[in-house]
């Protein structure tokens, strides 16, 4: 291969990529401001405090229950918990101010009590919610099943209310055609429940009943690189722009061949005593050298910036953006090989390589997919240059943790290039 | 084509020889053949579609034959990397330059497809810009240049590794009689040095001006190849003046539209 006309046709694509601004900020500037934004949301507060969803309470009752309900509500580490009246709250949700509201009816506190032992009428909590955060709905719903039963049980197995309606409980099972033996059981353990929570109280030993509480409690570790190290959720937003921008700049080299040909350069270009091969390769050269470049300023400013870590190998990291380059450029060969005109190809491109980084998880992580659709990307090419980038960095893996990325990258790239000198059009007449 | 003097003369710079190329059931180029010695421009004329920059994009390699041969210097040309297309310097009818890059940096990278580097780079596009009168906007870019600026720096382009033969397609569209003339001129320094160039235009003057030889084309077959004495001649009604180029052509190729 003549690499004096091989490095001419890099430097030349270099400083012709650097001559345009525009290209330039697009590259470099845009996938940097973009990932910002992703990491921002998907990496939460960076103090670490979970973002609380928030949720307004509307206590219609005011029972002991409805208290203890909004009460524990407040004391919940996920939400945040305000208690407007019921028309506020109502606003605050069709305004997107507040995800959720939730009323809590006159006599809830009551009907609730004796629905708890079974012998009456559960009572309905109204949700009002936002239905563009369905999600938080299902997460609020989780949160508030736990305080309820907390505060209803509390209260039926050691207020004041429970004690009435024990009381009130005990002469109706005694005059019910039970059988006698479930009769007594059944009595019996109301009043063992009742002098339980009595002497507690009475000990000192508990500050009052505790009600019905969660029977397990979740130890959670996020499995990171380290147990030292948080998952930093720009270095995922990074790895996706990254590479979403790396297909960009590569289209754009497709489309610049095929401006290239319009304008007659590629006839200079083909009548001078070069291989198709040399001209090809010095096509994808530059095209890596750019995209090694963005991959390096963006993770050079997440580093910088956001605290992201290469915590796996280096190796590794340098070898998958390595492969990511190549995998880009040869893209680019293809849609110049496939590409009829600038403009017709422009718009096809665009669709494709957003297609391209949607179904790879470059916007969101591949895990929200349906599972199905979690099979089906694997043979999306972005899908392995995310997931590489994802190992080498906040997963730390290893080296090994590089080595199928890399190779499967790799063998995109060979494919591409393959299929763009078989049907690019050397042909110019 | 043979000639009676040194050895040399025996072989053309450029022979084309029964050159033929179709695209589907078009047949471009049928059986063209034709030569260009050292020190002659030939004009190489036809109508819209008659198949000049089919013939010239064979001869420069850039698409291949379905039959005959491109010989250079004697030696058939073949495939993409023949060191025999070092000899040939193509100037295309487009302005094919970079036009973000500058006048040097545009010839800088086109000489390093001849393998050009360094001091022998450098010298090879201070003679071109000077022949084209553009040394002194070498650091301009290109887009900053007028139409026949640009024209000019096209022939440069195809001038930098100093080529035997330089296939020039069309390189006067568009300019200013001031940058034709100057083309002209830089044309004729270039015959003056020995160069074998094959011209082609739908400009009658020009051909008249320049060529030494003029092979018309029409329908992919050479319908005329004589100088421009000679061309005058065949077609003359006898008795009557010589016609010039333009009712030679006409009268060669027809009077119907070629669009």
């Amino acid at each position: 291969m003549a690499m004096i006309p091989l490095l001419a046709m890099v430097r030349k694509d270099l400083q012709l990529f650097f001559s345009d601004t525009r290209a330039v900020i697009v590259t470099f500037a845009v996938p940097i401001a973009i990932a910002s934004f992703f990491g921002s949301i998907f990496s939460g507060p960076r103090s670490g405090a979970p973002a609380r969803i928030s949720v307004a309470v509307v206590d219609k009752d005011a029972s002991a229950i409805s208290k203890a309900i909004v009460s524990g509500a407040q004391g919940d580490k996920n939400l945040r918990v305000g208690t407007p009246a019921e028309d506020e709250a109502r606003a605050a949700v069709r305004a997107g101010r507040t995800s959720i509201a939730v009323v809590i009816p006159k006599g809830f506190g009551d009907a609730a009590g004796k629905a708890f032992f079974g012998n009456g009428e559960k009572p309905a909590l109204d949700l009002l919610y936002d239905p563009s955060r369905t999600v938080e709905v299902a997460m609020v719903r989780g949160i508030l099943t736990e305080h309820v039963m907390q505060a209803v049980s509390k209260e039926m197995f050691g207020g004041e209310q429970g004690r009435a309606v024990v009381a009130q409980t005990l002469p109706q099972i005694e005059a019910s055609k039970m059988p006698e033996d479930q009769k007594r059981a059944l009595v019996d353990m109301l009043k063992s429940v009742q002098g339980f929570y009595g002497q507690a109280t009475r000990d000192g030993q508990a500050t009052g009943p505790r009600g019905i509480t969660m029977p397990y409690a979740v130890n959670e570790r996020a499995m990171t690189s380290g147990s030292n190290v948080a998952y930093n959720g720009y270095a995922h937003s990074f790895a996706g722009m990254g590479i979403q921008f790396l297909l960009f700049a590569a289209a754009n080299l497709g489309i610049e061949i095929l401006l290239e040909r319009q304008r007659g350069l590629w006839k200079r270009l083909r009548s001078a005593p070069v291989s198709r091969f040399t001209l090809l390769a010095g096509k994808a050269a530059s095209m890596t050298i750019v995209g090694l470049m963005t991959l390096a300023v963006s993770f050079g400013f997440a580093m910088a910036v956001f605290g992201v870590r290469i915590q796996g190998s280096l190796i590794g990291f340098i070898s998958v953006s390595f492969a990511c380059a190549l995998m880009a450029a040869t893209f680019g060969l293809l849609i110049a090989a496939l590409g009829k005109t600038p403009a017709a190809t422009r718009g096809v491109t665009t669709l494709a390589v957003l297609m391209m980084v949607m179904l790879g998880g470059a916007w969101v992580p591949t895990f929200i997919f349906p599972a199905w659709l979690q099979q089906a990307t694997v043979i999306v090419p972005a899908r392995w240059a995310v997931d590489g980038l994802d190992a080498m960095t906040w997963r730390g893996l290893g080296l090994r943790g590089a080595l199928m990325p890399t190779v499967v990258l790799l063998g995109f790239a060979v494919a591409f290039g393959a299929l763009a000198a078989a049907r690019f059009r050397w042909e110019e007449a | 084509m043979e000639r009676e003097g040194s050895a040399e003369r025996l072989i053309p710079m450029l022979h084309v020889n029964n050159l033929r190329k179709a695209f589907g059931s078009l047949v471009a180029v049928d059986d063209v053949t034709f030569s260009v010695e050292p020190g002659q421009l030939v004009g190489l004329l036809g109508p819209n579609g008659a198949g000049k920059t089919t013939t010239v994009s064979m001869i420069a390699g850039l698409i291949t034959a379905d039959r005959g041969d491109v010989l250079i210097g004697g030696q058939r040309l073949d495939g993409d990397t023949d060191p025999s297309k070092r000899r040939i310097g193509l100037v295309p009818q487009d302005l094919a330059l970079y036009e973000e890059l500058t006048a040097r940096a545009n010839l800088r990278f086109f000489g390093a497809l001849y393998n050009l580097t360094g001091a022998r780079l450098d010298r090879a596009i201070a003679a071109a810009l000077d022949l084209v009168g553009l040394a002194d906007r070498a650091g301009d870019r290109v887009k900053t240049f007028s139409g026949g600026m640009k024209r000019r720096l096209n022939l440069a382009a195809g001038l930098l590794h100093d080529p035997d033969i330089l296939l020039l397609d069309e390189p006067t569209v568009g300019v200013d009689p001031q940058s034709r003339n100057a083309i002209f001129d830089n044309l004729e320094v270039l015959k003056g040095r020995g160069k074998a160039l094959l011209y082609t235009t739908h400009y009658m003057e020009e051909a008249e001006r320049l060529a030494d030889r003029i092979v018309v084309i029409d329908h992919g077959k050479v319908v005329a190849n004589d100088t421009l004495a000679g061309l005058r001649s065949q077609v003359a009604v006898s008795g009557g003046a010589l016609p010039n180029l333009e009712t030679a052509f006409l009268t060669l190729t027809g009077r119907s539209l070629r669009d």
